[in-house]
């Protein structure tokens, strides 16, 4: 079957989407469950262990506390509250941590540092799977047994006001709600208003149980100016006031009803130096938790630190405290000193509840579990405190009772804390089986890329792909017999779940038929490559094709940039790899522009120098290990002369200065988003502007960015979509003016932010209107055949169409970012592609580069934080699961997305071969996948990394929506090779 | 002939290296608490001023190029005045591309410039010894098929062989290793300093394993 390259490159691009999908699935790995989920409640709780004597303990201990109020706050890290500014800000609770009736901790968050994890870890006090960061934003209600649950069953009435996402996890559970929505990050004082206002009423009726608040507006101060911001202090102070009336309010109703209630304030994640979070740094990672209750004795002059503990801890202990049973996924231990206060027999009771809890959680999932030295520990210590209730019941002397009794409890407390952290490391488990079939099937598609370069690369721009010769059937169904096989005895054998062998028999079925395919088409190429070869060795005439600087310098950096994927650092902070290669990439043209011009006359009759014939036949062997051995090398027979010698003064002057302007271009797009890890603090211009001193400075500089897109993207647009252009961009600077990142100069101050979504609308009509035009031009071109501009403008409108969606959804200080992008494409295609003539191959890697070089400029980094996801919601009055992923996921990737359908014009453009669009397809498909393939047998490699979460997985979910950008730009691609073909 | 042509690079060669080996351990004489790390700039300093000074000797002793046509007193100066002002350009020029690549604009000026000093050193004033100050020369010296003797030939590897120092220099930059060594710019000398020495090791060898297919033609 033939195929041309294009369609080859796109088919070869979905089926590693396939696998890098199935790969993904079994990497991450479903979290520590319990097999019985919510028909827990029906189980009668453990009884107290008792040595012969029969204890009259056997149902759950009574709460102890008659009302739990629990205000987290987002964003609360451990030294807003703990360090100076909770001194300066926040008095009230700085007395009560010092002198008051409370216990402070630090807890420890785990990764993702997202809220919608962390909220799940604080009700159910299990570890939510790396992958519910992915579905953050649309949280499906938790299955999983919880706290919220467990109070609702047991007839407690909760209430409440917050971020939404709390109603979405908990859909019918509270009797009264308000949710605020966390969509409209620029709003810190209305989202917080939203909750407070209903305080007052609530806090004098009496018709609750729990009450639960989540303040948002600290967390969104912190994403918008980071949190040594001046507004940071404020809302402390305004959280402390809040704080200081829940507890006046709880303290004179408990002198009425002589019941402690538990006051509960913490934060879900930190904030880090930047203001984001999601991440892995300490500040991130630990938040404040204060349990304060007059239940809690204090003597004076008792000073105590906040000792660590994990967040998960906090389920257990609210469990205990309204006394219902814990939640059966819950890894957390009980926060001991709650139950301090408590006689010691009621001590050991919550101890043994937890630690049974804890230690079924380990026998359902490590099979192992008797081995486990938290469960011998327990079993220990369940055996002393069987002793402990004996004694009790005989009402032995006090003193062997007391002191048996602290034994006891010293045992239980380290038995839960080893059981705790054995849970804990249970959640990296991976479903290898997944994972193996995944690679296997990207390494093929990999190797079938590789072996048919020479082909597709080939002037015709076609392959023969063999699918149908008899050999091969032969094979093909050997492989599949065998492969089957295989799968059913790994299935029948494994233990631990499987993604894979969940699937159905059908899907299994043609999964190993695809790899077997795949498998027989790399050996029939594998083959033919061989056959070639001994042909080609028999005549040695064959014209081999030089090497220059550029094509090694390519080379040389896809490699090294594979290669620095290994270490940690070097993902952390890939901008830098990506931009120290589009410098030397700049540099690299230079030389040759200059040498172009300069030596052009002279050195024509090749008088300097010359290398004998027969170093040239040892050359090829040497060439592509160094460059100074390409110095040696003659000239490329098969180059053209290039038309940098026809080009007049003033052009040519504009073509030598060209690379430096691009590099200085770089260098300013660098300094304005810092990013990554290491240099992340330093001060940068996109911070100095998003300040709110300097808004007037970001208007007028947002309104030049989109002046000069305007400018840049006309000039080969028709009439329609000129004025569509104009009228959308002058619709972007609205919204951003509607949503108060801007400011209109007969404007000064605007008070009234709104959300914009009009001003969106109107935008995104003209989008459409765009895209429908050069859809249609296109269209058109293909029916016309003879009309070649149609097409070219038809693509150029789609471009330009991309750039008013990114326009719109770009930051204000990023529109810098889009301008620089147009105009270093302006000035590559004007004066570096056309008169230098690259071919096809180079053009589409140099293109890739600075697509790449470009997502950092944006801001980006492999880490989750950095992801803008208030674009998903520009023009959306509520949340709408696709539009909303395909807007963030555009926004995200416009650098890559744009550079290549620049490509795909810029290529449709130059009438001078028709396979260019072929060569680039298939030269971008390779290119993209070389490194995913690479990274994902790293990834595996190194899973028991220690940074394996906080570094390489969110850089596998990177590289994973890279890849399904990649094959839909193969396919748009594809799409215009199949019209040029016809045309 | 040629044979001793080769012997004469090779012991102009290990003279440099011979130099950058004494700018290391001389001044610890005179100088307290010297180090090429902790004392990093002094130490750029010196090694300049080393190689400079055994770059000019060699140029004064071997004579790899004939000797031009006109040699009056104020063609000399002139002509030496010329150097220094190239010398100065590169320096700037280079300094201007580290920018470029992403050294910070403000801070550590000195640093950097410095750096930009040492480059220079291994690689333009080799280039003004050998080939003084002429455009056009450097330009053909270093594309493809330009050089016209053994001296060239050296002077092309380990030029490049500096530039690639450098460029690897930068790798360990990012690394999360914490060594006092990873500070910008002294990764990036020493990668400079040791691609210097490895094209000064390499260059000679080189050009001795392949003297058999080099042929250079007279102007």
């Amino acid at each position: 079957m033939r195929l041309r390259s294009g369609t080859f490159a796109a088919c070869c691009v979905v089926i590693e989407v396939l696998g890098v999908a199935l790969f993904l699935r079994g990497f991450f790995p479903t979290p520590v469950r319990s097999s019985s989920r919510t028909e827990h409640q029906a189980e009668p709780p453990a009884p107290e262990p008792s040595a012969g004597a029969s204890s009259n303990w056997t149902k759950l201990p009574p709460p102890l506390f008659r009302k739990v109020v629990i205000m987290l706050i987002d964003g609360l890290r451990d030294d807003f509250v703990f360090g100076s500014k909770g001194v300066k800000f926040m008095p009230y609770t700085t007395y009560l941590v010092e002198k008051g009736a409370s216990h402070s901790f630090v807890a420890e968050a785990k990764l993702p540092t997202v809220t919608m994890p962390r909220i799940k870890a604080l009700m159910t006090g299990s570890l939510p799977g790396f992958i519910d960061v992915v579905r953050n934003l649309n949280s499906p209600a938790v299955l999983e047994d919880n706290v919220i649950t467990q109070a609702e069953a047991a007839g407690k009435r909760i209430i409440f006001y917050g971020d939404e996402t709390w109603v979405k996890l908990f859909p019918r559970h509270f009797v009264e709600y308000d949710g605020t929505t966390s969509f409209f990050v620029s709003d810190y004082t209305e989202v917080d208003d939203n909750v407070t206002r209903h305080l007052d009423k609530v806090l004098k009726r009496g018709d609750w149980d729990v009450l639960i608040l989540h303040y948002l507006g600290l967390d969104h101060i912190g994403h918008v100016s980071g949190p040594s911001s001046p507004l940071i202090g404020h809302k402390l102070r305004e959280m402390d006031s809040i704080l200081m009336k829940i507890h006046t309010s709880l303290l004179s109703e408990e002198r009425e009803t002589l019941v402690p209630n538990l006051l509960v304030l913490c934060g879900d994640h930190g904030m880090s130096e930047t203001g984001g979070h999601g991440a892995s740094s300490v500040e991130e990672l630990n938040t404040a938790l204060i349990l304060i209750s007059s239940a809690f004795e204090r003597k004076p002059g008792d000073i105590r630190r906040p000792k660590h503990v994990q967040q998960t801890d906090l389920a257990a202990t609210l469990a205990i405290g309204l006394g219902l049973p814990i939640p059966g996924n819950s890894v957390g231990s009980l926060l001991f000193p709650t139950v301090e206060g408590r006689p010691v027999r009621e001590q050991l009771r919550f101890l043994h509840l937890n630690a049974v809890q804890l230690s079924k959680l380990l026998q359902e999932n490590v099979p192992s579990y008797t081995k486990e030295p938290g469960f011998e520990q327990f079993k220990m210590s369940e055996r002393l405190h069987g002793n402990w209730i004996r004694l009790y019941l005989e009402e032995n002397n006090s003193e062997v009772l007391f002191n048996l009794g602290a034994k006891v409890r010293r045992q239980y407390l380290d038995a839960l804390r080893t059981l705790s952290l054995s849970l804990s490391r249970q959640v990296a488990q991976y479903d290898i089986y997944s994972m193996l079939v995944g690679t296997v099937m990207v390494l093929e598609v990999l190797a079938l890329l590789l072996l048919s370069i020479p082909q597709a690369l080939s002037s015709k721009a076609e392959l023969e792909v063999p699918l149908w010769s008899p050999a091969f059937s032969l094979l093909f169904y050997l492989m599949f017999l065998v492969l089957s096989a295989l799968h059913v005895i790994v299935c029948t054998s494994a233990e631990s779940s499987c993604y894979f062998c969940g699937l159905s028999w059908l899907t299994a079925g043609g999964v190993m038929a695809l790899i077997s395919a795949l498998l027989c088409a790399v050996v029939s190429a594998l083959a033919k490559m061989f056959a070639a070869g001994k042909f080609l060795s028999k005549n040695p005439a064959h014209p081999k094709a030089r090497w220059s600087e550029l094509d090694v310098l390519i080379l040389l950096g896809t490699m090294g940039h594979v290669l620095s994927l290994g270490a940690s650092s070097f993902i952390e902070e890939e901008h830098q790899t990506w931009y120290f290669l589009i410098n030397t990439l700049c540099l690299a043209l230079c030389h040759e522009i200059y040498r172009n011009c300069f030596l052009r006359d002279d050195c024509e009759p090749q008088q300097c120098s010359h290398v004998e014939e027969g170093f040239v036949s040892t050359a090829p062997a040497l060439q592509d290990r160094s460059i100074h051995c390409n110095m040696l090398e003659p000239h490329r027979v098969s180059k053209d002369p290039t038309s940098l010698d026809t080009l007049r003064g003033c052009e040519k002057w504009m073509v030598l200065a060209s690379p430096w302007v691009i590099l200085t271009c770089c260098r300013l797009l660098r300094s304005l988003n810092q990013t990554g890890v290491q240099w992340a603090h330093r001060p940068d211009l996109g911070h100095w502007l998003t300040s709110s001193d300097h808004k007037a400075a970001l208007s007028l500089l947002a309104a030049l960015s989109l002046i000069v897109i305007f400018a840049l993207v006309q000039r080969r647009c028709s009439l329609t979509s000129k004025i569509a252009m104009a009228l959308g961009l002058l619709g972007v600077y609205c919204y951003r003016a509607a949503i108060g990142n801007v400011l209109f100069p007969w404007q000064q101050d605007s008070k009234d932010i709104s959300k914009g979504v009009i001003e969106a609308r109107f935008v995104h009509v003209f989008v459409l209107g765009i895209l429908f035009t050069g859809t249609k031009d296109l269209l058109k071109s293909q029916v016309i055949a003879a009309d070649f501009t149609i097409k070219t403008v038809g693509l150029w409108e789609i471009y330009s169409g991309l750039v008013l969606l990114a326009a719109l959804l770009f930051r204000p200080h990023n529109l810098p970012v889009l301008v620089f992008s147009l105009f270093i494409q302006t000035v590559m295609t004007q004066f570096i592609w056309k008169p230098l003539r690259h071919d096809a191959a180079e053009i589409t890697i140099m293109h890739y580069w600075f697509g790449q070089a470009f997502f950092y400029f944006q801001g980006n980094s492999n880490n989750i934080a950095t992801v803008d996801v208030s674009a998903g919601f520009v023009g959306l009055d509520t949340y709408m699961e696709v539009p909303a992923m395909f807007l963030t996921a555009f926004a995200t990737f416009a650098g890559p997305v744009l550079w290549a359908s620049h490509l795909v014009s810029f290529l449709s453009s130059e009438t001078s071969s028709g396979s260019a669009l072929g060569h680039a397809c298939f030269c971008y498909a390779l290119i993209c996948s070389f490194p995913v393939s690479a990274y994902i047998i790293l990834v595996t490699s190194l899973r028991y990394h220690l940074f394996i979460w906080s570094v390489f997985s969110p850089k596998l979910l990177y590289e994973g929506m890279h890849i399904l950008i990649t094959a839909a730009i193969c396919a748009f691609f594809t799409a215009m090779d199949q019209t040029n073909a016809k045309s | 002939m040629k044979d001793t042509d080769i012997k004469r690079l090779l012991y102009a060669h290990l003279l440099c290296i011979f130099s950058i080996i004494l700018s290391i351990f001389i001044p610890s004489f005179f100088l307290e608490n010297f180090s090429i790390l902790e004392t990093h700039l002094t130490w750029l300093c010196i090694c300049s001023v080393f190689v400079t000074a055994v770059n000019l000797v060699l140029y004064l002793v071997v004579k790899p190029n004939a000797s031009s046509k006109r040699s009056s007193l104020s063609y000399k100066v002139t002509r030496f005045l010329k150097c220094c002002i190239y010398f100065l350009m590169s320096c700037f020029f280079f300094h201007v591309i580290f920018v470029l690549y992403g050294a910070p604009l403000i801070e550590l000026v000195l640093e950097t410039f410095l750096f930009a000093v040492i480059l220079s050193t291994f690689t333009t004033v080799p280039c003004l010894c050998l080939l003084g100050p002429n455009i056009k020369a450097w330009l053909r010296v270093f594309s493809r098929n330009g050089v016209t003797s053994i001296w060239e030939n050296s002077l092309q590897i380990t030029t490049i062989s500096s530039f690639i120092g450098t460029w690897l220099g930068a790798f360990p930059i990012p690394l999360d290793w914490e060594r006092p060594w990873q500070v910008w710019p002294i990764s990036c000398t020493l990668g400079a300093t040791f691609g210097y020495v490895a094209g000064l090791v390499i260059s000679p060898l080189w050009i001795y394993w392949n003297r058999k297919q080099l042929t250079y033609k007279n102007k």
